[in-house]
């Protein structure tokens, strides 16, 4: 079943690659595609045990057992959320990537897949060197996605892009040759606990970068501005989380030590992720520079959740993977029509779409409400159990937490109504169309996943850990 | 009367099989008429390699266990086979990528019968045994490989690669001649192994022999500071030639310098473990700074070469049974990347008709999918990212220094990784994301030349590079098989 969720995207991508269809067609077929992998998905939670903390679907194979190295996949609970997110995520993009008619199609929709396959590859490897290869394997098609359909610097953010995301990732195979041969295996479920802190840095490296924790999101910005839309969604969404799951998969189980000397400079750096990645949304000049400061936020944030090292926290940070990947997309989509149909997304130019746009404002609203953590919905469910998880830390972080949530309020509500209210920007044409059926088709799902999760946000907070014991559960290392 | 030796024809044939091709082809260069003779020739050849191949497969299987020594002179072992087998197959596909070439057809039969000539002295090489067959069959593929640097005397260039090549490439001859002949002075031997009896650690002559050796070796495996040949030879040479030596020249010197060192200097092991790491690191800084302000695509892939010098020789440093390994394995899909590579340059030369730089490769990605998509992989798979065999051998290297306790050289890789990420994804970023609108070429004329035999050579490297990231195992335990003729 696991296997399954990887290899279908990938198939699907040769299958793309060669089928002797017009660009139309190929973007159908790559969309249905993505959508057999949500229903795959969708099959696999209704065969999941929730109660058993333990892996499940696993699958064995030997690969290098020279050096103990085996394709070992499998999901825990938390991982059958992460994919979860991942494939509606992906097939979302997708689906808008076809809509918008991407020019190159054949080439676009292989390697969105390939990037679809390599990510769920990501959260379900169990073995170091496989987690490492589909990490890096997400690089290749994200190098070439953001380099060929981005924006006018786009040479320049794929160097940024590549250049600190390699330096993280090779700091971090390094420290998996280090950690896999003083342990004598790479298995992720049999390997012991380290105490090395040059090892737990190495793996620490890569998640600071990829996830990204303040001070090392220097790519973030450049890369989700000349990014194509779709792809920044798929960025901030899901690929960042890759180290945020990093963290929680390998560092925080297999570093009890290390995690436990350094849980003070991690959670500064959460800290100020938090706060100055909120200051920024605050003064961006525009709607993308608001998401992609958010998501420095909100990345913080989900740290602050795992470092409080308590069930609520663990509980928490796994829901509000799930929402931040959910809204941030959704956000990201949201952006790019709006730039569609002003060509530009800065806000002194944007503003009073509203009026006569129901769809939009309605659409808008809803991502915006959901994304400030207003009571009751998920956002605020996933705050409101970090920050009472880190409040066990220590009252200090969840003040800080508080005040990033309040900071939350004011970027997304200025981001709302610069673009929905005040008066009607120059760069807003009369004739600029509501959103079309296609453009809800791909939002709306994903909305209405965030309603769903308002309404129940315990069906990921309280079923990601095998029963309420995420504590225990990751202190004996995920067996 | 004079006592016939024993010859042990099975352990030469693979060699025999490339020198009667030799042979061979150059009757062909005098009897066949002038429109078959390049298809007669590049057959002739391409049969020779296979056949070696095969009869180095034969050697491989009918000598199970161990390195025996035939004569004194000669190893006929799996590790020897091995060499071989990469060398054979380098050869193969080396004529598939000089088929296209456009140079005069006086000469297609004596290119071909130099290449073999240069494939024949590199499996000699790799079984050599004493230190004079080790300098005969150096000068044996030397001599070949500088006539082939300067084999097109239309092309710009080429004389003076096959002229610095052949002035460079003696210097490192003469050093390793020098530093063999004080070995013997030594140690009063010229077989390996009697060497490793008689020797005594830090005797003076011994290790000044010894570190000449190195450096000689070294000339030929073009590691930095060593490698002042390399950018100028690789850019001027024939393209084809420079598929042939980046790939088999590296298999057979660095093959042969682990053999050496570890068979004929045991008792020296710390001190030349220093050295070769020390080779390694200026490799690696030295091949990857210098191809980032690189232009020109085989100058690009020199560069990168010297830089893979230095990856392989961090193996070497390793000195164990788990560097062998990686050393050998290591080879296979570096062999595929390199030929593939400068085939895929190979290619856009004859559509242009002018060197390749990284500007004229706008676009190219997009014109010629399926060297476009192999182009890149090879890339990724000289980068080490996954689904390339590339990502394993640097793991397995990687693997091989930390076990050793060389994390310092770890380290070093790693880095060397990083700044290498730049330009080979320059070269990805060159031919898909920039448009060739922005290219401004004088229109050759007409479709480009199909190539249908560059191509086949092509995928089958495109093929290898993948495979073995995929098929791990079994490529090891013949590398372990072949690594098992070498004791630690």
């Amino acid at each position: 079943m696991t296997t399954l969720l990887i290899v279908l995207p990938l198939a699907g991508a040769l299958l793309v690659a060669i089928a002797p269809l017009t660009s139309y067609w190929l973007g159908s077929l790559a969309a249905l595609i993505s959508l057999i992998e949500v229903a795959v998905w969708i099959t696999t939670v209704g065969k999941f045990d929730f109660s058993d903390p333990s892996l499940q679907f696993a699958q064995q194979r030997a690969w290098i057992p020279d050096l103990n190295v085996s394709y070992h996949v499998g999901m825990y609970a938390f991982s059958l959320w992460l994919v979860g997110m991942s494939v509606v995520v992906m097939a979302a993009c997708v689906i808008y990537g076809w809509w918008v008619d991407r020019a190159r199609a054949r080439a676009y929709f292989s390697l969105m897949l390939v990037l679809a396959g390599s990510i769920v590859g990501v959260f379900t490897a169990q073995d170091l060197l496989l987690f490492y290869a589909f990490f890096e394997l997400m690089l290749v098609p994200l190098y070439v996605l953001i380099g060929v359909w981005g924006g006018a610097a786009r040479l320049r953010a794929t160097i940024m892009f590549v250049v600190y995301t390699v330096v993280g990732s090779l700091l971090m195979l390094a420290a998996i040759i280090a950690y896999g041969l003083q342990q004598g295996t790479f298995d992720l479920t049999t390997i012991k606990p380290s105490s090395s802190t040059w090892i737990f840095l190495g793996f620490v490296a890569a998640f600071v970068i990829k996830s990204p924790i303040f001070p090392f999101h220097g790519w973030l910005a450049i890369t989700y501005r000349e990014s194509p839309p779709e792809i920044a969604a798929v960025l901030s969404g899901v690929v960042a989380k890759a180290g945020l799951y990093l963290f929680l998969r390998i560092v925080i189980p297999k570093f009890p030590g290390p995690v436990h000397d350094w849980r003070l400079v991690l959670l500064l750096l959460a800290s100020i992720s938090l706060i100055y990645g909120s200051l920024l949304a605050f003064r961006a000049p525009d709607f993308r520079g608001v998401i992609l400061y958010s998501s420095l936020a909100q990345s913080g944030l989900i740290v602050l959740g795992l470092l409080a090292n308590n069930d609520l926290g663990f509980d928490g940070a796994v829901l509000q993977i799930v929402n931040h990947a959910l809204i941030s997309a959704s956000l990201f989509l949201i952006a790019a029509m709006v730039e569609r149909r002003c060509s530009t997304g800065e806000f002194r130019l944007l503003g009073g779409m509203a009026r006569g746009r129901p769809a939009l404002a309605t659409v808008v609203l809803t991502a915006g409400v959901i994304a400030l953590a207003v009571p009751l919905s998920t956002a605020f469910a996933g705050e409101f159990l970090i920050l009472a998880g880190v409040f066990q830390q220590g009252w200090g972080w969840a003040v800080v937490g508080a005040v990033g949530i309040v900071l939350a309020a004011m970027y997304m509500l200025r981001a709302i109504s610069g673009v929905l209210h005040q008066d009607v920007g120059p760069a807003v044409p009369e004739s600029a169309l509501d959103l079309r059926l296609g453009e809800l088709a791909v939002v709306v799902p994903l909305l209405l996943c965030l309603i769903g999760l308002s309404a129940w946000p315990n069906l990921i907070s309280g079923h990601s850990f095998g029963g309420n014991h995420a504590q225990a559960t990751i202190a004996q290392g995920l067996k | 009367m004079i006592s016939k030796p024993h010859v042990d024809w099975l352990a030469l044939s693979p060699t025999l099989a490339m020198i009667g091709a030799t042979g061979l082809l150059l009757m062909v260069a005098v009897f066949v008429p002038r429109r078959p003779r390049r298809g007669v020739a590049a057959a002739i050849a391409f049969g020779a390699f296979l056949a070696a191949f095969a009869l180095a497969v034969v050697v491989a299987a009918k000598t199970p266990n161990g390195a025996a020594i035939v004569a004194d002179s000669i190893f006929r072992d799996r590790y020897a086979a091995y060499g071989q087998l990469l060398i054979a197959g380098c050869g193969a596909v080396a004529v598939l990528i000089s088929y296209g070439e456009r140079w005069g057809d006086e000469h297609v039969a004596e290119y071909y019968a130099l290449l073999a000539a240069a494939g024949a002295g590199m499996a000699f090489f790799v079984q050599a045994a004493n230190l004079l067959n080790l300098f005969l069959a150096l000068e044996w593929f030397s001599i070949a490989l500088y006539v082939l640097c300067a084999i097109d005397i239309d092309l710009v260039g080429s004389l003076e690669a096959g002229l610095k090549y052949l002035i460079v490439g003696s210097v490192g001859s003469a050093t390793l001649l020098f530093g063999s002949a004080l070995v013997y002075g030594a140690t009063g031997e010229l077989s390996f192994d009697k060497i490793a009896a008689a020797g005594h650690a830090h005797n003076a002559m011994l290790v000044a022999g010894l570190a000449m050796m190195i450096v000689g070796l070294a000339f030929k495996s073009s590691a930095a500071p060593f490698h002042m040949w390399t950018p100028d030879a690789y850019q001027g040479a024939p393209t084809p030639v420079t598929s042939f030596m980046s790939s088999a020249t590296k298999v057979a010197a660095l093959m042969v310098t682990y053999r050496i060192l570890q068979t004929a200097f045991p008792a020296d092991q710390r001190l030349w473990q220093l050295a070769i790491a020390v080779i390694a690191c200026i490799s690696l800084a030295w091949g990857n700074i210098a191809a980032l302000v690189q232009r020109n695509v085989k100058r690009i892939l020199a560069y990168s070469s010297i830089s893979h010098a230095g990856f392989m020789l961090i193996a070497v440093a390793a000195a164990s049974s788990l560097g062998v390994r990686a050393l050998l394995f290591y080879l296979i899909p570096y062999t595929a990347m390199s030929l593939g590579a400068f085939g895929v340059v190979a290619a856009r030369e004859r559509e242009l008709g002018t060197p390749v730089t990284l500007d004229n490769l706008a676009g190219f990605g997009w014109e010629r999918p399926l060297f476009g998509i192999s182009m890149w992989a090879f890339m990724m798979g000289m980068l080490g990212f996954p689904l390339t065999g590339g990502f394993v051998g640097k793991f397995y290297v990687f693997s091989a220094a930390y076990d050793s306790g060389l994390w310092w050289l770890v380290v070093a890789g790693v880095i060397a990784t990083m700044i290498s990420a730049y330009y080979y994804l320059g070269v990805v970023r060159a031919m898909y994301l920039r448009e060739s609108a922005e290219l401004q070429l004088a229109p050759a004329g007409g479709a480009p030349p199909r190539e249908f035999v560059l191509g086949g050579g092509v995928v089958v490297c495109l093929i290898v590079t993948v495979g073995s990231f995929f098929a791990v195992q079994p490529l090891i335990d013949v590398a372990t098989s072949a690594a098992s003729a070498i004791h630690f």
